[in-house]
């Protein structure tokens, strides 16, 4: 069952971070203050890709809620991050981003540790 | 001319400053809000199935509210984050707050973390400061008028 939790978690976070990415590049530029907060608002209920990517953070949430639950944090949280490298080769893919070779490197290094982390 | 560029620098150095600002801010925000949600769905009684009125009920436990808040903010934060610079950028420095979860797990919750799973977190340090060091934002968005 957790790996099955596991699964929902990572492909959920990836399309949501991948969609929310997109649209707020498009936005512009946002902050955190109180008038910032309230633009990112009017921005998210404008944009249906937005909601979308709320919608599959919110599949993801409730499967995480679950997954934290029935493990330990120390293995739900790091095990959620398996999404990296597919978030990354869709950021190169479909975002169109420069992933230089230092930062690919990087990224792997990370999904290393995290790897290590889920055992 | 040379107060153009001077302006140009200035500019480049505050929205260098917003965005570490809100990794910061993201990097504790996330690790503290799992912590609550974790301690919350541990001592709710019944198991989180299918269910959604269990949801619903586990929800109302304080620290799972706490958590969820937290989290609502740590999400607000990286779309702010997410304006200003690359996800190939956000993503794996972002990854320092897994470290912090698993330090938390360790210290509040009482989880055995072996020396695997120890290096595993060094092994992130590294891949983060690695990208770290990488340009934040490398794609020409055509920003939409509103």
């Amino acid at each position: 069952m957790k790996w099955i939790l596991l699964s929902i978690v990572v492909c959920a976070t990836a399309v949501s971070d991948i969609l929310q990415s997109h649209e707020m590049k498009r936005a512009g530029e946002h902050s955190m203050g109180a008038r910032g907060i309230v633009r990112l608002l009017k921005t998210v209920a404008r944009r249906r890709n937005l909601l979308l990517s709320i919608v599959c953070l919110a599949v993801s949430f409730f499967a995480f809620m679950a997954l934290v639950q029935a493990t330990p944090l120390s293995f739900a949280v790091p095990a959620s991050a398996a999404s990296f490298i597919l978030e990354t080769l869709l950021a190169k893919l479909v975002l169109k981003e420069h992933v230089s070779a230092r930062r690919a490197a990087g990224a792997m290094l990370v999904l290393g540790g995290v790897l290590l982390l889920a055992r | 001319m040379p107060a153009l560029t001077s302006q140009i620098a200035a500019v480049n150095r505050n929205r260098t400053l917003r965005t570490y600002s809100l990794l910061l801010l993201f990097v504790f925000l996330r690790p503290l809000g799992n912590l609550c949600l974790a301690w919350g769905t541990k001592h709710f009684p019944q198991p989180l199935a299918a269910d959604p009125f269990i949801y619903l009920r586990a929800m109302l436990h304080p620290f799972v509210a706490l958590g969820i808040v937290m989290l609502i903010l740590a999400l607000f934060t990286r779309m702010a984050l997410l304006s200003l610079a690359d996800l190939s950028f956000v993503l794996p420095v972002t990854a320092v707050g897994y470290i912090l979860a698993t330090l938390f797990g360790q210290v509040f919750l009482h989880e055995q973390v072996t020396a695997r799973q120890w290096l595993g977190s060094v092994l992130i340090f590294l891949g983060t400061a690695l990208v770290g060091s990488t340009a934040q934002n490398t794609t020409a968005y055509g920003v939409e008028t509103e």
